[in-house]
């Protein structure tokens, strides 16, 4: 097996303002991202030679790339609907470097979006998937808050213990958060707000809750020795791994629901091309899929952030804080700037891309000294993961 | 001749203190407490409980025939014994009918099951009984009636805990409860009228012709299991019948559960049977439009068909206060709740049937190469990845733990917002499954707290009651 590394650059970047765009639709969304992106990348649409397009809810019945292609009227080219959870924008993401890496086009464009909130409820509904009875209450804040109780259980803490945790992690997004024009919540909070939160799914408060959002996000790839025909600061893919599970955690024998390995699994796959070997160390910041704060707390470990059970000890230090040593999520996460679905992996991807190249938003948040960054989603019941690693320098690490 | 070989009952866990009712409509109250099914169960989940509860430590491939009955099953059209028997994971090489439209209709069936027996048609029938009558919003019935299921397993002598010795029918054609086949609630006459000729003449006309092709007296009754309306009708009749009340007559459970319908008597003559000994005489007398009675003998088999199924007695005990009369309006669906999040996947006829195995009967799967077990069944094992080499195995009926969990404050109906779902672990193989848990306080929800299996009605959707399981806290 060929590695990934330093074959694909992006070039481009774009990403709607998130939220809950009453005033957009799903093809405003689209056009919104895309024609940032072609800015950005300095291209003309003309110049796309194929697209993969991401988008998990909307229409409820496929209708292939017809929101892509219209808003945006592209023609003549080949494109891709991918629908795969919650990394489903890092799928789109994911294929459009494999058609740059064979050697078949030059330019391609990659593009998630969602539009939830024209479904009448908040959340993303219930059963969803596969049988009309086995998932008939099931919700994402369910699934994941079971999670969060096996973590509790497993290390011991007590209710009040593990949600003081995962509270921090929800006012460290929420401060990132802020200083984030394109956020959908721009609040600072508290500790005791976190914590005296309604419940939604115990043991997750309102507060362990990332949006529920509208938004798009979006990427032009060349072949990495065309990159800098458009820019001085490409970014480029080091590594891209993505691994399902075979069964829903909930029907895995034996499950532990803390070992999920499509998580392991996408991350040995993305460090491996990268050439990470000892991610705390080597990577400089990390947009991880906080769906739910409980969510991040686990990643910290099973992306080899922290030791097994111990990332309470380095969200107590401050560790993935911007200032910290490795700072998680700066952007604000899921929890804050949003998750419309489709739009997520490409979103936390363009957080690392500006990062990278020193152009976030806002100088109070621009990390210094940053080198390798990745990006991670993780979704399904939960059942899928995906990692992509990136970097500015070709041959690092 | 055909006997009862094991009985078995279920009682909801919900009951409704009868002063709270009247204190919603500052009416008298009768006093007592009342059994309310939970907004997930219906006739044949109820039914489907008291049919396990009768099997349990018995062979379940042995039954060859299933009887429902009932005055309220969910279905009009759509025979509700075939999902009885399928929750119960019977053969399907069975006999299945059902049997409605009348108090009575759980003696017909009883009857029906003891001529099956005698036939040689069938050497094993369950009957169930189950109803879920309802009373008009501050009428007497809406504090008397209860819901519940018995179930009855008839078979040959031989074998039979209780020997049927005799029965007597009449049928009396007479208004004095019914229901149009569009209304909810049950009509009636006046009750002076309907009691005396009614009620008290022809089960007294029916019980006095049985003692007398007996050959027996009033006073060779051990226990006599009197259907009645009310207890003050119940004490009429065993006057005027010549029984003891003290000592003959057995209790109505109006205090405890209430009025169930037609599964009453079968669910009273179970109570009895639970404390009954070798060589005593029951009799049992079932009305509606006439009049059912048998004589039963108990044989010294009664202490072998004493397993570990609950029955009536333990199903009284465990209960939990139904805190108020909204919630059972909204449980009957007389007052709609806020629907939770909709769903998205509705049942469909084919679905349904494809998955029936592991749907209804519960069925997991068992890799015959490494013994994993999996649920829902998996045609390719999970661990080793055996491809169609397994056989089905039965979870409904092993005890589990929550492995996980959380309480959902999203997706669930007004009148129980908070959802509990559970990553159990089966002690079997550890196996798993994602089942909501009922009849339970939420609150109460640990990790490692033991669960059973429960049949549900899980939603309405494409104009079909949707059917799963559920956990549930140990009853």
């Amino acid at each position: 097996m060929e590695s990934i590394k330093d074959k694909v650059a992006i070039v481009g970047m774009g990403c709607t303002r998130f939220g809950e765009r009453w005033d957009a639709g799903l093809d405003d969304l689209v056009i919104e991202a895309a024609y940032e992106t072609y800015e950005d990348a300095g291209i003309d649409p003309g110049d796309i030679q194929a697209c993969w397009y991401g988008s998990v809810t909307q229409p409820v019945v496929g209708i292939g790339c017809t929101h892509l292609a219209g808003p945006l009227k592209l023609h003549g080219i080949p494109m891709t609907r991918v629908e795969n959870w919650c990394i489903t924008g890092h799928e789109a993401l994911r294929n459009a470097c494999f058609g740059i890496a064979c050697g078949m086009y030059d330019l391609v464009l990659a593009l998630g979006v969602e539009k939830l909130k024209d479904t009448g409820f908040p959340g993303l509904g219930t059963g969803r998937g596969m049988s009309t009875v086995l998932e008939a209450r099931r919700t994402a804040p369910g699934s994941f808050g079971m999670i969060a109780t096996r973590y509790f259980h497993t290390y011991g803490l007590s209710p009040e213990e593990g949600k003081r945790a995962i509270a921090k992690i929800a006012v460290k997004n929420h401060y990132n958060g802020s200083l984030c024009p394109k956020s959908h919540f721009r609040n600072r909070i508290t500790l005791e707000q976190v914590l005296n939160a309604p419940i939604i799914a115990w043991p997750l408060g309102l507060f362990d809750c990332c949006g529920n959002s509208d938004g798009s996000a979006a990427a032009i790839l060349v072949p990495a020795n065309q990159a800098r025909k458009y820019r001085d600061d490409p970014v480029y893919i080091k590594g891209i791994g993505a691994a399902h599970a075979a069964l829903l955690p909930q029907n895995r024998p034996g499950f532990d629901w803390l070992h999920f390995e499509e998580v392991m699994n996408a991350s040995r796959q993305a460090y491996e091309q990268a050439g990470v070997k000892n991610p705390r160390k080597q990577i400089d910041l990390a947009e991880v899929h906080d769906c739910f704060t409980s969510t991040e707390l686990l990643l910290y470990e099973l992306l080899g952030f922290s030791p097994e059970g111990r990332a309470r000890e380095d969200i107590d230090s401050g560790f993935f804080e911007l200032g910290g040593g490795l700072p998680v999520n700066s952007d604000g996460g899921l929890k804050c700037f949003g998750h419309p679905v489709g739009a997520s992996g490409l979103r936390m991807t363009y957080e690392v891309y500006k990062q990278l190249q020193g152009k976030a938003e806002s100088p109070e948040r621009q990390l210094r000294d940053v080198r390798l960054g990745i990006s991670q989603t993780f979704g399904g019941p939960p059942q899928v993961s995906a990692v992509a690693v990136l970097g500015k320098e070709l041959g690092y690490p | 001749m055909a006997g009862i070989i094991s009985y078995g009952a279920y009682i909801p866990l919900w009951r409704l203190a009868r002063d709270t009712i009247a204190g919603a409509w500052g009416s008298a109250s009768i006093g007592g407490e009342r059994s309310v099914a939970n907004n997930d169960e219906d006739t044949v989940t109820m039914a489907s409980e008291a049919a396990i509860d009768c099997l349990a430590g018995l062979e379940r491939e042995k039954v060859d025939a299933l009887y429902f009955a009932s005055t309220t099953s969910p279905y009009k059209e759509k025979e509700c014994s075939t999902l009885v028997a399928t929750a119960a994971d019977l053969r399907t090489e069975i006999i299945t009918a059902d049997f409605g439209n009348s108090l009575r209709a759980a003696t017909a069936a009883f009857r029906a099951a003891l001529d099956a027996v005698a036939s040689g048609s069938a050497s094993q029938v369950l009957v169930t009984a189950s109803d879920c009558r309802i009373g008009y919003p501050r009428s007497n019935y809406e504090q008397t009636f209860g819901d519940a299921a018995a179930a009855l397993l008839i078979g040959n002598t031989a074998k039979s805990a209780v020997m049927v010795e005799g029965s007597y029918s009449l049928s009396n054609e007479l208004y004095d409860v019914w229901r149009l086949d569009k209304d909810i609630y049950v009509q009636s006459w006046e009750d002076r009228f309907i009691i005396e000729h009614g009620y008290t003449e022809n089960m007294e006309r029916a019980v006095s012709a049985l003692m007398r092709k007996q050959a027996l007296s009033i006073q060779d009754i051990t226990k006599a299991v009197l259907y009645a309306p009310t207890a003050r009708a119940q004490q009429g009749l065993a006057r005027r019948l010549g029984l003891d009340v003290k000592t003959q007559l057995q209790d109505l459970l109006i205090d405890n559960v209430g009025i169930t319908g037609c599964a009453h008597a079968l669910l009273m003559l179970v109570a009895v049977l639970e404390q009954a000994k070798a060589g005593d005489k029951i009799l049992v007398a079932s009305y509606g439009s006439g009049c059912d009675a048998f004589l039963l003998r108990v044989t010294e088999k009664i202490e072998e068909s004493r397993r570990d199924g609950r029955g009536v007695n333990g199903y009284l005990n465990s209960r939990r206060p139904l805190s108020d009369y909204a919630r059972y309006l909204s449980y009957r669906g007389l007052l709609e709740p806020q629907p939770g999040e909709p769903f998205r996947l509705f049942p469909a006829a084919t679905t349904s049937w494809r998955e029936r195995n592991w749907a209804i009967r519960m069925h997991g799967s068992k890799c015959n190469n490494c013994g994993t077990v999996t649920f829902p069944v998996e045609r390719v094992c999970y661990n080793c990845r055996s491809k169609d080499d397994f056989e089905e195995v039965r979870l409904s009926d092993k005890k589990a733990r929550v492995f996980t969990y959380t309480l959902d404050n999203l997706a669930g109906r007004s009148d129980d917002p908070t959802v509990p779902q559970i990553g159990v672990e089966f002690d079997f193989r550890n196996a798993r499954a994602y089942l909501l848990m009922t009849d339970c306080a939420p609150n109460e929800v640990k990790v490692d707290m033991p669960v059973e299996m429960t049949f549900r009605r899980l939603y309405e959707g494409a104009g079909m009651y949707n059917y799963f399981w559920k956990s549930r806290p140990i009853r």
